[in-house]
């Protein structure tokens, strides 16, 4: 059942460019959520996304929630001596004045327990909580196993 | 002061035996110690015996002839391996009718998931070029410490993960070692490279 709210969901959210959509959050401004399409529902899932603090004071994002996943959360990618691996992150900074982007190769969320396999085109909603500003919800596309990122016109 | 180095030495000691503790039992048992200053073997002194995603075995000495381009993975892994099958995929295009020369592998760390299908499924996704290898723990372990590369199974929420050396390894024609394209270099020293093992 719930699998099924959710593939409802995917379908009817589902447009393209959507990963450039800008969501607001008091001084913080989120935009680039994406992520990759997964084979089946047993390997994890991924979320991407970058948070711009225009704001004069420090703000840390602490979690995220998803439909999409039973156990969603923040890891980093730290290669040690040349061997990757993926700590979990308990917050992840996003100091006053700067952006901080969860990217291939460095933080990204990590969604254990999809509820559904995640297929290029689809979307769904990821929460984010911030130690100050408070929580937004947004719109996360799925691109290709492929993709490095979307194609936004502001060329990041 | 000197209270304050003792409790820092037994601060620094109980972390590290609690550290050593939590992966260390875990750890793949024949993982090559402190391989980081050691140089890949030449291909032709490789010893391991694997299965593409095609279902053929295949056996290092095949590769001689043709520069290989190889990454440790699995399909498991969320971040380092999509990314950098994409990088590869990018780099093959790139590289024009050049890259047919080239022997781009793809060899599981998880053979334990990653299955021949697994593999060819996982594969469909990225440049067609790119071999896919799995095949029993102890021929992966092989194939690794020829590479003088490392993996470690990480027990992670009731689940595993897998850390594994996340460079492309660049080999020539005739076998010999050429250079790493590391997880982090920039992207632009890596056609350049490329190109020099295919020289």
């Amino acid at each position: 059942m719930k699998s099924l709210i959710l593939s409802a969901l995917l379908t009817l959210s589902a447009t393209p460019v959507l990963a450039c959509e800008t969501f607001t959050l008091g001084d913080l401004t989120i935009d680039h959520a994406w992520s990759r399409a997964t084979i089946g529902a047993d390997r994890p899932g991924v979320f991407y996304v970058k948070i711009t603090n225009t704001g004069s004071a420090d703000d840390a994002l602490i979690g995220i929630a998803t439909p999409a996943a039973g156990m969603p959360m923040l890891h980093e990618t730290v290669v040690t001596e040349g061997v990757a691996s993926m700590p979990h992150a308990m917050s992840i900074p996003v100091p006053a004045g700067e952006s901080v982007a969860l990217a291939p190769g460095g933080y990204h969320g990590m969604l254990m327990g999809l509820t559904t396999a995640l297929k290029e085109g689809d979307s769904f909603p990821v929460t984010l909580t911030f130690q100050n500003a408070g929580e937004v919800v947004v719109n996360v596309e799925v691109l290709s196993l492929r993709a490095e990122g979307p194609d936004c016109d502001d060329g990041n | 002061m000197r209270r304050r180095q003792l409790i820092l030495g037994l601060g620094g000691a109980s972390a590290a035996l609690a550290f050593t503790l939590g992966l260390g039992w875990w750890q793949s048992r024949n993982r090559v110690p402190s391989s980081a200053a050691l140089l890949p073997l030449p291909i032709g002194k490789m010893d391991f015996a694997l299965t593409n995603h095609r279902g053929e075995r295949v056996r290092p000495t095949d590769w001689i002839g043709r520069p290989t381009m190889a990454f440790f993975g699995f399909t498991w892994c969320p971040d380092v391996c999509p990314t950098t099958l994409s990088d590869i995929s990018g780099w093959l295009e790139e590289l024009g009718p050049d890259a047919d020369r080239l022997n781009p592998v793809f060899i599981t760390v998880d053979p334990e998931r990653d299955t021949q299908q697994v593999l060819a499924d996982y594969l469909a996704n990225f440049d067609p070029r790119i071999t896919g290898l799995t095949g029993p723990l102890a021929e992966v372990e092989r194939a690794v410490a020829g590479f003088r590369a490392r993996f470690e199974k990480v027990p992670r929420d009731g689940d595993y993960t897998m850390d594994h050396t996340a460079g492309v390894f660049l080999f020539r024609a005739d076998g010999r070692f050429a250079s790493i394209i590391d997880y982090h270099e920039d992207r632009r020293f890596a056609l350049p490279k490329i190109r020099r093992a295919l020289t």
